[in-house]
């Protein structure tokens, strides 16, 4: 073990907090934790957010962000203990030795500056290559990650690449000055699951080819299974286990990790549709103010009491569109929507209280969806009050009734969104909607900013008020397994089309079109070798073609 | 069309309209002035025969478009009218005064702009520690004071107690570069300690904006020392709010200098029209409003140009 790449010993991370009531003090955020990295192999983080993972992670940088500080420990780079290294080693130390893959390439290059000039900006600066050879071994690194026009693409500003393609230049940016490790902070988080496959085959092939050794941070155990030699799982800045792929995926000790292994356990007996469809969505087509671009193309779909229909897609694919037409914010160039038995006004400003009240929405940022400066009890009155004149006690004593509905309890109901965690926000939200006695939600990803647990918890929730309220959703998702844990209807979108629409059994059973085959097929799975298997399951079927 | 070109078309043709708004507000203020220009120039020898050949003579009985439009016209072509007061052509008399206007402001932004900037960009480097709390207090006690007894107090100490410049700023063409910018050298410091503060805190501020974006991030993790982060990653992206408010200023140094000008005995635009206001001399006052709104929205037409040509999403569509 002492010939480790990286070794990490009782690691200590503190962080300065500034609560909204009282003084900021000092925290802990990870407690004491230790691990090996050999050469050439690769690690992976996984946890919760709030579990240290990517602190951690920038640790192998002796890198603090924000208030973050490394309070004690000690961190060993190729023999050399970091965290006793003065700035100047440590500049020579980044950047070199080790590089960093963040999540959200797009913010994370310049935009005034070309790509090629900052892929290679490290290795130059830091002496490693002249500019010349940075530049063919940039070349060489965009062609190896199946970048199109390898030779000219670095020519080009990040806003004029795709998201996918912007991750991909930022791996060649991390192994440009050919490191000894390279950190990923959740590298494929933000794409959709068709680009994320393709990213994390260029990443695999990478690390392979090159030798490199990798800390790969993660919240997907399915996605860090694909690539790691070894995973730790993290909680609340400690250890919950550290060991081989094979042990932690089919093999897990502690009741955390087999929690996460076999997340997404909600069994959903489908319902049959009803005669009479809650909501109709009729041959409609949309575009915005402007543009001549029909962002919706001959959208019908049926939704009907009680029931879910998933709107599912890529991002790009119009299922948000979709619901800012039903919701009138965005009137219909044609086509009509039917409601309950009436036909709905294009526009919002026509809409009568009785259609407001009747369609509520959630929201992904339940954070930006909540005025700051009102407690959980105003915010869930507010509708109360606006619909349905209620007044003092009388509120009171409903707003407690929802809060028990969402399974808070009145204790939340002078807190204020600050306090909350991010499930909390999110129930929040619910209870606001229901609190207008609606007929339909629409929910907007609502479970995407979530941890897996803390989203799985919020899906039961909504399963079960469906059951007691008799409400019915419109779910928009990009992740695959929240529809099979929540649909009873499914419509898939590309493009701005309905590509595939049926009942949950008639979408999810082959044989499928292409576009769906894609889409199920790019979900990662939690088993070991997966992801070889669909590139070659892929490679044999273009061969065949 | 490249789509900048369009931009640009429509923002200069923008500046036109606004120009031409700024012209028509000018004349109906200067005639909604109670009083009669006529009465006043002839004062107490006024009688009504006298007043209405005067009027008839000045063209007051026209009607108030067809002047309007008569005035423009003249402007357009460099023609600005003759002064009430003293018959003079205004179009020369205001050249040669807007002349030694921009001479001045010109010698007070070479200093303050890049002093700004390095200020602030030194106040970012050393954020939150001495030096940067030692500029943004001098240069915010420098804002706050009035700008004539900044003027005074330098006049006192470095003219009548060390003489090493003079307190009366006049300037004539037969002087040499070097004597003008001895002459000037007081009102310049005046002015640049007037600009300075509001320039090196929006430096500081778009560029301590710029430093919480994830690509500085990106940029300290590869190694790059704090100086190169400030100069090539974060610069960059900071111009468009700094050309902004550097172009406010400038407009400022030429458009607001009335004070100054007066303090120190300068022969420039403020102290003509100043001169003209208290005599009521309406046309002059029109060609000078007719001037600073130009520069106004001239060196903001300006600044917008150079966000437009700095935005790399612009210049380089998809």
């Amino acid at each position: 073990m002492s010939d480790a790449l990286l070794k990490v010993r009782d690691l200590k991370i503190g962080a300065t907090v500034y609560p909204p009531s009282g003084k900021p003090h000092d925290i802990e955020i990870v407690h004491g934790v230790s691990f090996d990295l050999e050469k050439g192999k690769v690690l992976g983080l996984i946890g919760e957010s709030g579990a240290g993972k990517s602190t951690i992670g920038l640790s192998a940088m002796a890198y603090g962000r924000g208030g973050v500080k490394i309070t004690g420990g000690e961190v060993w780079v190729n023999g050399q203990d970091i965290l006793k290294q003065g700035i100047r080693d440590l500049r020579r130390l980044r950047g070199a030795t080790v590089t960093y893959v963040s999540q959200s390439a797009a913010a994370s290059f310049n935009p005034a500056k070309k790509i090629m000039e900052q892929v290679t900006e490290a290795a130059i600066l830091q002496g490693k290559f002249s500019r010349k050879e940075a530049e063919e071994r940039a070349v060489r690194l965009f062609d190896k990650l199946g970048l199109p026009n390898p030779e000219t693409i670095g020519n080009r500003y990040p806003h004029q690449v795709s998201g996918g393609q912007l991750q991909r230049c930022m791996t060649a940016l991390a192994l440009c000055p050919e490191p000894d490790l390279v950190v990923f902070d959740e590298p494929t988080t933000a794409l959709d699951v068709t680009t994320q496959i393709d990213v994390l085959m260029a990443i695999k092939a990478a690390i392979r080819d090159t030798g490199v050794a990798a800390l790969y941070i993660t919240h997907d155990l399915a996605v860090v299974a694909q690539v790691s030699d070894d995973i730790m799982v993290l909680r609340m800045g400690e250890t919950v286990e550290y060991g081989p792929v094979d042990q932690i995926i089919n093999n897990p000790q502690e009741e955390y990790t087999q929690a996460l292994v076999s997340v997404r356990s909600i069994d959903h007996e489908e319902k049959r549709p009803t005669p009479e469809p809650v909501l109709t969505v009729n041959h409609v087509t949309a575009r915005y103010r402007g543009t001549n671009f029909d962002v919706l193309r001959n959208i019908s779909v049926d939704l009907h009491e009680g029931q879910t229909l998933a709107v599912v897609g890529e991002s790009g694919s119009g299922k948000s569109t979709l619901a800012r037409v039903i919701t009138g914010l965005l009137p219909p160039a044609e086509g009509e929507i039917n409601f309950a038995g009436r036909a709905l006004s294009p526009a919002l400003e026509q809409r009568s209280k009785e259609d407001l009240r009747e369609l509520q929405m959630i929201y992904q940022m339940a954070d930006t969806a909540m005025n700051p400066r009102q407690t959980v009890g105003t915010i869930i009155g507010r509708p109360l009050e606006f619909y349905f004149g209620m007044r003092g006690a009388e509120k009171r004593k409903r707003i407690k009734e929802l809060l028990e509905e969402i399974e808070m309890g009145d204790g939340f109901i002078d807190r204020y969104p600050a306090e909350l965690s991010g499930g909390q926000k999110q129930r929040v939200c619910i209870a606001r909607a229901l609190a207008a006695k609606p007929k339909l939600i629409i929910c907007d990803e609502v479970t995407s900013a979530l941890d897996p647990l803390v989203a799985d918890g919020i899906l039961k929730l909504l399963l079960n008020l469906q059951k007691i309220e008799n409400v019915a959703y419109l779910f928009i998702t990009h992740d695959l397994a929240t529809v099979r844990a929540i649909a009873d209807s499914i419509a898939v979108m590309y493009q701005g089309k309905v590509v595939r629409y049926g009942t949950k059994s008639e979408v999810l059973s082959p044989p499928f079109d292409d576009y769906t085959d894609l889409l199920l097929s790019s979900v990662p799975e939690m088993k070991l070798g997966w992801l070889e298997e669909v590139i070659a399951h892929r490679k044999m079927e273009s061969a065949g073609n | 069309m490249h789509p900048i070109l369009k931009l640009l078309v429509q923002r200069i043709a923008l500046s036109l309209l606004l120009l031409l708004a700024a012209s028509a507000m000018i004349f109906i203020g200067t005639q909604i002035l109670p009083g009669d220009v006529a009465q006043s120039i002839l004062g107490q020898s006024a009688t009504p025969e006298s007043l209405a050949n005067l009027r008839a003579e000045l063209g007051l009985n026209e009607p108030a478009l067809t002047r309007y439009f008569d005035w423009l016209f003249g402007a357009l072509q460099g023609d600005l009218g003759t002064a009430l007061t003293n018959g003079r052509d205004i179009a020369e008399s205001l050249g040669a005064r807007l002349k030694n206007t921009l001479f001045l402001a010109f010698w007070a932004a070479v200093i303050s702009v890049p002093l700004a900037i390095f200020l602030g960009l030194l106040a970012v480097r050393y954020q939150n520690r001495w030096p940067d709390k030692l500029i943004s207090a001098v240069t915010l006690t420098s804002i706050s004071i009035p700008e004539f007894l900044i003027g005074y107090v330098l006049m006192y100490f470095i003219s009548v107690k060390l003489g090493w410049f003079t307190s009366v700023s006049t300037i004539y063409d037969s002087m040499s570069l070097g004597e003008k910018l001895s002459a000037i050298a007081l009102p310049v410091t005046v002015l640049t300690l007037v600009v300075l503060a509001h320039m090196m805190r929006m430096t500081r501020a778009a560029i301590l904006n710029v430093m919480q974006s994830a690509y500085i991030e990106t940029a300290e993790l590869k190694g790059l020392s704090m100086f190169n982060i400030i100069r090539k990653h974060a610069f960059p992206n900071a111009i468009a709010p700094i050309v902004n408010v550097v172009m406010l200023n400038l407009a400022y140094l030429v458009v607001g200098v009335v004070v100054v000008e007066v303090v120190f005995v300068y022969p420039g635009m403020g102290q003509y029209l100043v001169d003209h206001v208290s005599k009521r001399d309406v046309p002059v006052v029109q060609a000078c409003g007719l001037i600073f709104a130009a520069v106004y929205i001239g060196l903001n037409m300006v600044a917008d140009i150079v966000s437009i040509l700095a935005n790399p999403r612009l210049r380089h569509p998809k």
